[in-house]
């Protein structure tokens, strides 16, 4: 709760508490679907019309081309392509410190998704970690929907129903 | 286009806080300095300015260039804001340079600040991550620092950088700032003191890492004419080039490296370009800077270099970008001594100490990164070591680069989305 009347935090200089806080309506638009993708268990990159080339985020325009993209499902495992161990953040995150930052490399896609990554030993975090998809059962369509935990390096041979 | 010539700058001390001072007046203090160096110099003879800051979000006050503006006396003549993230102060500079090229101005001030002390450490953490795309990276943790500690393990991967290498440059920075009254964060640091201060992201420590700031600087650029009648040493500003980079990291493409002149296309047979371990705006910026100032060989043909070391991390990333080594030597580049300066006592031992100073301020990592401000920062210490006046600007003449012909400047914004390299000169 904000204290009523002002807070004088100095007096030479007059130095006040002063707050601030806005609400947004704010619209994914033409990347609506990767967001709703992701509340359905999918991982959904960009694939171009004229060239091929895939993006492993939306972009709805291919940034080589210039052509129209069409959605297209990325596999549900990757490799982490590097990392980082935070253990200071922006005000927004710093209650969930340590937290690990990975940039996932996915076959069939020519560029990278930024996730974190979850369950991992101290020490088993390394580049070319094979890693998984895993997805919040309850959507917040925030981006952190979805994340990463090392995949299991053995699985079965026929995956189970 | 004509010559372009930087006829005054001036700076205000960089410190966490100016809470005695709104930015108005920290940028009045470094125009009045920057006035008192050009005695022959009159204020009829602005024909407008270039104001840059950062963010709104720390200064709490849109069109703040416009309160600047008017408290300098300058209104009713042409301004104008320019803002790009950590290059905002570079931008700036390159701005006011095309107004005078033009020849729409012959004198153009270029003023920048920020004050980044309204807030906490992290929550300006925050502010700066709100510079990375807010539906996809920012929510995942967004933190600069981590973006930077993901692109240096990249680095360290696929050339072998080691951590020990990046604390050398933070050796090199904090010392050099000892000789450097206005810098914020002075200090003889070993390699080992470096590594032990607090973990930030791996492989990242507080010491590898600028800090946040409130300053303020002014540099005064002419044409020809101009200069030749009010300034007794002008600097020439021989080269400008920009580039860019997109602002997703991970959008990046893994394809060829973009060649500078003393490169082939052999060098780099199998890296993929620029990935997350190397900026290609950075590259972009470099080639385009050294076209127009006539560089073919970097390495051999600047006396200093101000670059923009928000991170140790970048400031090897940066000497592969601007060719002052291969990409993958920054490393080994550091560790050799040449960005060291000359005759100083650092407790390393340097093979080539001094051959090619970098960052001899102290750069941002001792100086501060008051962000607006920083990029002017540089062009006003480029400026002061051309003339030769370091000593009677710094009070003491440690820093200056002997017989110093040609310098270059490097401005970075986000994880490379942004950058600028202008090469100055002696005439
Ligand atoms: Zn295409």
């Amino acid at each position: 709760m904000e204290p009523k009347g002002t807070v004088v935090l100095g007096v030479d200089p007059l130095i006040i508490h002063d707050h601030y806080e806005i609400d947004y309506r704010h619209s994914y638009a033409e990347d609506s679907p990767f967001f709703i993708g992701l509340s359905k268990g999918k991982l959904l990159g960009s694939r171009c019309t004229a060239c091929r080339y895939t993006f492993a985020t939306p972009r709805s325009h291919c940034m080589e081309c210039g052509a129209p993209t069409a959605w297209h499902e990325l596999p549900l495992t990757g490799r982490v392509h590097t990392f980082t161990t935070c253990h200071y953040g922006g005000e927004a995150f710093l209650k969930e410190t340590p937290f690990t930052l990975i940039l996932v490399e996915f076959d069939g896609a020519d560029t990278l998704f930024l996730s974190r990554l979850k369950g991992v030993e101290p020490g088993g975090l390394r580049i070319g970690l094979p890693v998984a998809a895993r997805f919040a059962k309850t959507p917040s369509f925030k981006v952190t929907d979805v994340w990463f935990e090392p995949a299991d390096p053995h699985p079965p041979l026929h995956p189970r129903p | 286009m004509r010559p372009v010539y930087m006829i005054s700058g001036g700076i205000t001390k960089f410190a966490k806080a100016h809470p005695d001072k709104d930015f108005r007046v920290m940028v009045k203090d470094a125009y009045d300095y920057t006035l008192r160096d050009v005695p022959r110099f009159s204020k009829s003879m602005i024909d407008g300015a270039v104001g840059s800051y950062f963010s709104d979000h720390f200064t709490r006050q849109l069109k703040a260039a416009s309160m600047v503006q008017d408290y300098l006396g300058l209104c009713p003549k042409p301004s104008k804001r320019i803002e790009g993230g950590g290059a905002t102060g570079g931008l700036c500079f390159q701005s006011a340079w095309e107004a005078v090229a033009s020849g729409r101005m012959n004198c153009c001030v270029a003023f920048g600040f920020e004050t980044m002390s309204r807030v906490n450490t992290w929550k300006g953490n925050e502010f700066i991550a709100l510079a990375s795309d807010t539906n996809f990276d920012f929510p995942v943790g967004g933190f600069y620092s981590g973006y930077y500690a993901m692109m240096v393990q990249r680095h360290m991967h696929e050339f072998g950088t080691t951590v020990e290498q990046m604390a050398m440059v933070s050796v090199k920075n904090h010392a050099n700032a000892l000789y450097n009254p206005y810098a914020q964060k002075a200090k003889r640091l070993t390699i080992k003191q470096v590594r032990e201060s607090p973990m930030v992201a791996t492989p990242l420590t507080m010491e590898d890492i600028c800090t946040m700031s409130d300053g303020a600087a002014v540099c005064v650029l002419a044409s020809e004419e101009v200069a030749g009648k009010v300034c007794d040493r002008p600097v020439k500003i021989t080269g400008v080039g920009s580039g860019s980079d997109a602002m997703r990291m991970a959008d990046r493409p893994h394809g060829r490296v973009i060649l500078l002149p003393h490169e082939q296309e052999r060098d780099y047979a199998h890296l993929k370009y620029p990935g997350v371990h190397s900026f290609r705006g950075g590259r972009m910026a470099a080639k385009l800077a050294y076209q127009m100032a006539g560089i073919r060989k970097p390495g051999e043909e600047l006396s200093f270099v101000e670059l923009h070391d928000a991170y140790t991390s970048s400031e090897i990333q940066t000497y592969e970008d601007l060719g002052f080594c291969r990409y993958g030597e920054g490393g080994r580049f550091v560790e050799s001594g040449i960005p060291f300066m000359p005759g100083l006592d650092y407790g390393l031992e340097l093979p080539k100490q001094g051959r090619l100073p970098v960052n001899p301020s102290g750069g941002l990592l001792a100086c501060g990164h008051p962000v607006g401000a920083t990029g002017l920062m540089q062009a006003v210490f480029a400026f002061w070591q051309l003339q030769g006046t370091i000593g009677k600007h710094l009070g003491n003449d440690t820093l200056q680069v002997k017989h110093a012909k040609r310098g270059l400047i490097h401005s970075h914004a986000g994880t490379g989305t942004y950058i600028t390299v202008s090469i100055l000169e002696a005439v």
